[in-house]
């Protein structure tokens, strides 16, 4: 029994240092030096907060490109954040339920938005659920189908944005870590400036 | 896979200092903190009441060890109950959303340095709770872990010793020494790469299209370099470590990944410099990346040639459900593997989404104990046991006395090792079964999820297989991953099964106290013996310990043991699982 009282002690020590002292230092100094960062990095357009540029959220104008499906919520709820969880021969997965879209009805609903052809194979990332339902990025190829979209909706050249997407584009870290990826966010405010 | 490459040489490039820096500070080394930090490590021992080098038998080690976890544990089971009354809960949650069940399972779990969440963070605790109650044994469980670690090596490295150390000290020392430097800096680089440190509840923000998104927000750094760093895996969000305020970018998935390996990988390096021969701790290390390296090209190759069934519907086939952009598939396997390796259970992609055997390779790393690298001190005391069962089997097929560092193998050592192997399995089959037959009435309050404490509604699920998600093999999976990863302390999950009911809850903890306690009493009491053996000098019939042939057998058992054990259970899920995908069933 002799333990007791160390054990006390031991466990005030933690909740001081690390669950005060640590935590609250940490906070005053990253609020002082990286308060962009420490925020959550929230970006603005025309004097108004419009989202943060590490979290995706919902496009469906045609005018814009349009981040991945998720399954946050009822998609991009950045309060509940959550993927799908479903396996890989799972039918709701591949063609859906009542209420819910597979694989199937993705796909057919991308190749009529960005009118392709039945031969174009699409970035699987179009019609797959990110793991946050947050994914704030779309590969470069999905962004790239879906350029003509935009181009017809904007009534501007297929070029114009094309410069605008080589420029958003976020290369492999040191050309080898994680995947190429484009900012949807940051990318549609590129529309909206010009 | 050049990235798995790559990473790997990072890690073999730390072992040897990061080793070092171990050693100094548990052999009692002067280390350049002692300026700073030495006065408090002085004032936490005169608040604790012991002195300095005082030295503990393992009975009184472990006695000391469980007195602190469950005085510990207590104090967080508290604090969650009663969230609602403390400060810092800006969404203003209270005990609805962590009733008894709950708050029994979260703070076994994060004293086990689990980190099993049957909850989803955003929707039921504070920031008080996830940085106090919840914080403070992501720091704790790792510094004991790490205490049992190194317990464990002075026991085989000492000679005719009656104590192995004290266990106050050795949490204190790795608290302050270790874990505090690191987080310290590494927590602004978290921050400087995008992940939040607010103490502002949720901002509600109209977005480019005009839609209302409230997003989450909280002092998310300073607990995420710890999460990792001390290999808990606990998320302070829903999606872990797939959140992009958690996990911001590849360059933070690559640091974060570097994190979790750390500590385990330098353990071995100081393990060797304990014993005063570094190629025993490489000899381990070999093993441990044999096995980290196999699984980690095994699972990225599944996940890229990925899901035949897409290419019905003119998608490419590389399965990206479950998986961010900014990772790609190999960042997701990669993190995958070296989050089962070790016992994190951080995810930066979703598990259940794998192919069969692109997920099968994360469970078989849980299920195999969690001693490729593993977890902090965890890591390195599990391969240590599967060390003594290696030279006893080869003492077995040659007719000698095994011996282990010059200390003889005897019948109590082997005992115990297999007293914590057989816990494991017995804890994992028979819990996996339990909830795959279990058969309760429909609506029963004790499998039925509170979904209108979390802005959902009430659902019960009767039978213990109406929690899964996924029909067939694959919600088999879901059950075994489950209780895999409960009984070897990893936390991750094939997370689509709905885990917060009471039955559920109260298994999960129990799995999770079974597969933290009885792997660290038998670890202790091997501790304990050993230190009190003489070492014999090597002679021309000791089998060496330092050489390939005896990595290849410590790969060799964990690789038999495992199979052994689990083949049967891993028939009826992924196995099957894969021959109905490529069947196109």
């Amino acid at each position: 029994m002799k333990n007791i009282r160390p054990a006390l002690v031991l466990t005030l020590f933690f909740v001081l240092l690390t669950g005060f002292v640590f935590p609250a230092a940490v906070t005053a100094i990253a609020q002082s030096s990286m308060s962009y960062r420490a925020n959550g990095s929230f970006v603005v357009q025309s004097g108004k907060v419009v989202g943060s540029e590490l979290i995706g959220q919902t496009f469906s104008g045609s005018n814009y490109f349009h981040s991945r499906p998720s399954a946050a919520g009822n998609g991009y709820d950045a309060n509940n954040s959550s993927g799908t969880n479903l396996g890989p021969t799972n039918p709701k997965l591949l063609v859906g339920v009542e209420g819910f879209e597979g694989i199937q009805q993705l796909a057919a609903k991308y190749r009529l938005e960005n009118q392709l052809s039945q031969s174009q194979v699409i970035p699987v990332d179009a019609v797959t659920r990110s793991a946050s339902g947050l994914d704030p990025d779309i590969s470069v190829e999905n962004a790239r189908l879906q350029i003509p979209r935009i181009a017809r909706a904007r009534k501007i050249s297929e070029d114009s944005i094309q410069a605008m997407l080589a420029q958003t584009i976020q290369p492999r870290f040191a050309g080898i870590f994680g995947d190429p990826s484009v900012n949807v966010l940051r990318l549609n405010m590129l529309l909206d400036k010009r | 896979m050049l990235q798995i490459v790559l990473y790997f040489l990072i890690i073999l490039a730390i072992t040897k200092p990061v080793g070092g820096y171990l050693f100094r500070v548990f052999d009692g080394k002067p280390l350049l903190l002692d300026r700073p930090l030495g006065w408090l490590e002085r004032l936490t021992y005169r608040a604790l009441g012991i002195r300095k080098d005082e030295v503990q038998t393992w009975r009184q080690y472990a006695g000391s060890l469980l007195m602190f976890s469950l005085i510990s544990m207590v104090v967080t089971y508290v604090l969650l109950r009663f969230q609602g009354s403390l400060p810092l809960n800006p969404q203003g949650f209270g005990s609805a959303q962590m009733p008894a069940h709950l708050a029994f399972n979260t703070a076994v779990s994060f004293m086990t340095n689990t980190n099993w969440q049957s909850y989803s963070p955003e929707l039921s605790v504070s920031y008080f709770s996830n940085m106090v109650a919840l914080s403070i044994h992501n720091w704790a469980s790792a510094a004991v872990g790490l205490a049992v670690a190194v317990a464990l090596v002075r026991g085989l490295s000492q000679k005719s010793a009656n104590g192995i150390g004290n266990f106050w000290r050795d949490v204190v020392r790795g608290t302050l020494y270790i874990f505090l430097p690191i987080c310290f800096i590494g927590a602004f680089i978290y921050v400087a790469m995008g992940v939040p440190q607010t103490f502002a509840g949720p901002k509600l923000i109209t977005t480019l299209e005009g839609i209302k998104q409230t997003i989450a927000l909280g002092p998310v750094a300073s607990q995420e370099i710890i999460k990792q760093l001390g290999t808990n895996g606990g998320g302070f969000f829903n999606a872990n470590s797939a959140h992009p305020f958690e996990n911001p970018s590849a360059l933070a998935d690559l640091f974060t990944k570097v994190l979790i390996f750390l500590i385990p990988a330098g353990l071995t390096n100081m393990f060797g410099r304990m014993f005063g021969n570094q190629r025993q701790g490489w000899a381990v290390f070999a093993a441990m990346s044999v096995l980290f390296l196999s699984g980690a090209f095994i699972s990225t190759a599944a996940e890229q040639s990925g899901n035949p069934a897409f290419a019905k519907y003119g998608v490419q086939t590389a399965n990206m459900e479950g998986k961010e952009t900014r990772f790609g598939i190999a960042g997701s396997t990669l993190f995958a593997s070296v989050t089962t390796g070790a016992s994190c259970g951080a995810v930066n992609s979703m598990h259940d989404s794998y192919t069969p055997i692109g997920g099968l390779v994360p469970l078989f790393n849980i299920l195999s104990g969690e001693v490729i690298f593993g977890g902090v001190g965890a890591g390195l005391y599990g391969m240590l046991i599967i060390a003594i069962l290696a030279v006893f089997i080869a003492g077995l097929m040659v007719g000698r006395t095994p011996e282990y560092l010059g200390k003889k193998i005897g019948r109590f050592e082997v005992q115990m090792a297999m007293v914590s192997v057989l816990a494991m399995a017995a804890s994992i089959l028979f819990m996996t079964a339990y909830a795959s037959l279990g058969k309760l009435p429909p609506n029963d309050p004790l499998n039925t999820y509170k979904g209108s404490s979390y802005g959902a509604t009430d659902t019960g699920y009767g039978p213990l297989s109406g929690n899964l998600n996924n029909p067939g093999a694959h919600g088999f999976s879901e059950t075994l991953y489950t209780f895999a990863s409960a009984t070897g302390n990893n936390g991750s999950a094939f997370a689509g099964i709905t885990a917060n009911t009471p039955i559920y809850n109260t298994l999960i903890g129990l799995a999770m106290i079974i597969g933290r306690f009885f792997v660290i009493l038998p670890v202790l009491a091997i501790a304990g013996n050993m230190a009190k053996k003489k070492i014999a000098p090597a002679s021309k019939g000791t089998f060496p310990t330092d050489s390939g042939t005896f990595t290849l057998l410590l790969v060799g058992v964990v690789v038999i043991v495992g199979a052994l054990t689990f083949f049967p259970a891993l028939a009826l899920g992924p196995i099957v699982e894969h021959l109905q995908m490529i069947g196109g069933k």
